[in-house]
């Protein structure tokens, strides 16, 4: 019983990683006020990245590094878009999402002689111990004896955290996302505060990407993301746009993965279809947001390309 | 809303065409810094799409669904709406029409016509619940509808894996009654796939057109979708019209769905991840800026590019992603009216920039 319980709690752990670093990536760019669909397109690319780099380096860490800086590329091209020329931010998204899966696949065709799939990762992150935190039964080995990038998200949130209430930079990156035009007459660059914002959340996916493919998982393909960027993207909704939320949804959707996985344990799956439970996290999302299940505020200005002088 | 009204109102043919221009060149670049022949590529990917009749069949077959995943996105953005969803309503279209075509006893003609509105009143019904929502509790249609898209995928594989497969990974066969194939047409195309719904595609382009431009409820949708608080103004219910162009959208949508499902395939398989053909809708909508005969063009260029570029793969051996990769700059390049901007500094010497 023990055992499950720690099987299920540290399953939980794993799979909550990825979405952490990618919703606090969501939280960035949808607080300063710019939409991001893209966020499934920019953990595929850190995923593949990871990978690719790994292989060619030798240092998973490396591979985490160039993750971080494929996003931030991949990014560019969204903020441009939807920043400086005004294009319609889920379309954008939509085409982000586009161009990663087809640029990585086609890479990797091209690089692996025509393979789906990358090489493994011999080398990957692998779990770090702390001592003694990590011998606590339960808990210990779930959430002191984890992924490397699970410290990391867990970091990112509390940084972020801070960075969004107590300092002038998030003071004003909440600015921009709620009333950019109060926001530029007090001396706040919209624009600029903008494409910082959406630059952080792709090198925040992306990390969340790389942690799939040399953390979690330890080769890329196709099916690596499947899907996680849009899960993301509801723990961002529905953890009401906050960091903690974040991480609580997150978690949650998490907790989701890890019973379809031990499922079978608890002969939770001979009463409930594994689709069903796969299903969880999109159906809460919509009784969230229908208001069931208290409201979601979006940031006022989300969505809205900013037109310096209109209202 | 507005920054879709402009989209259909900034892109012209020109536009267009330069846009497609400039993408098809992204990917040639992206060839030839991989070390592949662009021109060689590009050739084989025209000629094995079109020349061989059985080519041109599936050419063709890959088209119809394009037609109407783009006419339900371009029928959304008229009434100022993202319908996102339209890869979830192509999904409960096919698995409904599965359904019928599979577990109801009628006779031909009578059993495909009744799976297939089945299939689009599925996709209907997917397409009214973004839509009610946005309407009564004012949620973003995209978030909504990407959930919903999830769900299907994950309802569509429960219940071909529980239901109707017996623990296969595929549905048996539908009744030959339900089929959409024309057996001498397929002939004709050296037994290529292509069915009937590629008519109704055509027929579908023509009722938006109709719908849209020609009635008292198209007029009212294109209100709301170009100011909403005018429209309501003038006495129009916005909530209604955003609630039945969800509706309408999600019709073609789920009619896609059919048709692939009844003629296409003839059975239903589990899917690991999204077919990607209503995704596709969004690029064909856009290129198409909206408009029926510009959905019916580009859904042309993006089957063509699509089915060869499955055979570019094999013939000049250049990975058939890199047209992903086209599709994604196109996209971009028409969002954010690249080729406008680039047209527009050529010309304001003449005429001038006027909000300059």
């Amino acid at each position: 019983m023990l055992d499950t319980l720690t099987n299920i709690l540290s399953t939980t752990v794993i799979y909550a990683t990825p979405l952490i670093l990618a919703g606090m990536g969501g939280l960035y760019s949808e607080r300063s006020g710019v939409v991001n669909i893209g966020l499934e397109g920019l953990m595929t690319i850190g995923a593949f990245t990871a990978v690719v780099s790994t292989l060619t380096t030798g240092s998973p860490w490396l591979g985490l590094l160039f993750a971080v800086l494929a996003g931030v590329l991949l990014a560019l091209p969204h903020a441009v878009a939807s920043i400086t020329f005004k294009a319609d931010q889920v379309v954008s998204g939509v085409a982000i999402n586009f161009l990663a899966l087809g640029l990585s696949v086609y890479l990797v065709k091209h690089l692996y002689d025509g393979a789906g799939q990358t090489p493994v990762v011999e080398n990957k992150l692998n779990a770090i111990a702390i001592p003694f935190l990590s011998d606590i039964p339960v808990i210990g080995p779930s959430l002191f004896k984890a992924l490397p990038t699970t410290y990391i998200a867990i970091l990112v949130v509390l940084i972020s955290y801070y960075l969004l209430t107590r300092t002038t930079f998030g003071m004003r990156l909440r600015a921009v996302g709620e009333h950019p035009h109060a926001a530029e007459t007090a001396g706040v660059s919209v624009v600029k505060m903008r494409y910082v914002a959406v630059l952080i959340s792709g090198a925040l996916a992306a990390l969340g990407g790389a942690g799939l493919s040399i953390a979690i998982g330890s080769e890329f393909n196709q099916g690596t993301v499947a899907g996680q960027g849009f899960i993301a993207l509801a723990a961002l909704i529905f953890g009401k746009w906050r960091p903690f939320g974040v991480l609580g949804a997150a978690t949650f959707f998490g907790f989701a993965v890890a019973l379809t996985l031990t499922g079978q344990l608890f002969n939770v799956t001979k009463y409930v279809p594994s689709e069903v439970l796969s299903m969880l996290p999109y159906v809460l999302t919509i009784l969230a947001l229908a208001g069931f299940v208290g409201r979601a505020e979006a940031p006022a200005a989300v969505g809205k390309p900013y037109e310096k002088g209109s209202r | 809303m507005k920054v879709l009204s402009r989209i259909n109102s900034q892109s012209t043919f020109i536009t267009s065409l330069l846009s497609i221009l400039l993408g098809m060149l992204i990917g040639a670049i992206m060839m030839v810094v991989a070390g592949y022949d662009p021109i060689a590529a590009y050739n084989a990917l025209f000629v094995s799409a079109l020349v061989q009749p059985y080519d041109l069949g599936e050419t063709l077959r890959t088209i119809t669904p394009l037609i109407l995943t783009g006419l339900a996105v371009a029928l959304a953005f008229r009434t100022g709406l993202f319908n996102i969803g339209v890869e979830g309503q192509f999904i409960v279209g096919q698995l409904v029409a599965i359904i019928v075509g599979l577990k109801l006893n009628l006779p031909p003609v009578l059993h495909a016509v009744v799976a297939v509105i089945a299939g689009g009143l599925a996709g209907a019904v997917w397409g009214l619940v973004p839509g009610l929502l946005k309407a009564t509790r004012g949620v973003h249609e995209v978030i909504i509808s990407i959930m919903m898209n999830f769900i299907a995928l994950y309802l569509s594989n429960a219940l071909v894996f529980h239901w109707m497969s017996n623990g296969a990974d595929s549905t048996p066969k539908i009744m030959d009654s339900a089929s959409l194939r024309i057996d001498a047409v397929s002939q004709m195309f050296g037994g290529a796939r292509l069915h009937f719904g590629l008519i109704l595609a055509i027929l579908a382009a023509f009722v938006m057109y109709v719908l849209v431009w020609r009635t008292r409820l198209g007029y009212e949708l294109r209100a709301v979708g170009h100011n909403p608080l005018a429209a309501e103004y003038a006495g129009m219910s916005v909530k209604r019209n955003i609630i039945l162009s969800m509706m309408f959208s999600g019709t073609f949508a789920g009619l896609a769905g059919a048709g692939e499902a009844l003629g296409t395939s003839g059975y239903l398989a589990i899917q690991p991840a999204f077919t990607g053909i209503g995704f596709d809708g969004i690029a064909v909508a856009l290129l198409g800026a909206s408009t029926p005969l510009g959905v019916v063009l580009a859904s042309v260029l993006f089957g063509i590019l699509t089915y060869g570029g499955g055979n570019m793969q094999f013939e000049a051996g250049v990975p058939f992603e890199v047209i992903r990769v086209v599709f994604a700059a196109i996209i971009l390049f028409v969002a954010a009216n690249v080729t406008g901007r680039l047209l527009g500094k050529f010309s304001r010497n003449k005429g001038g920039d006027k909000r300059a």
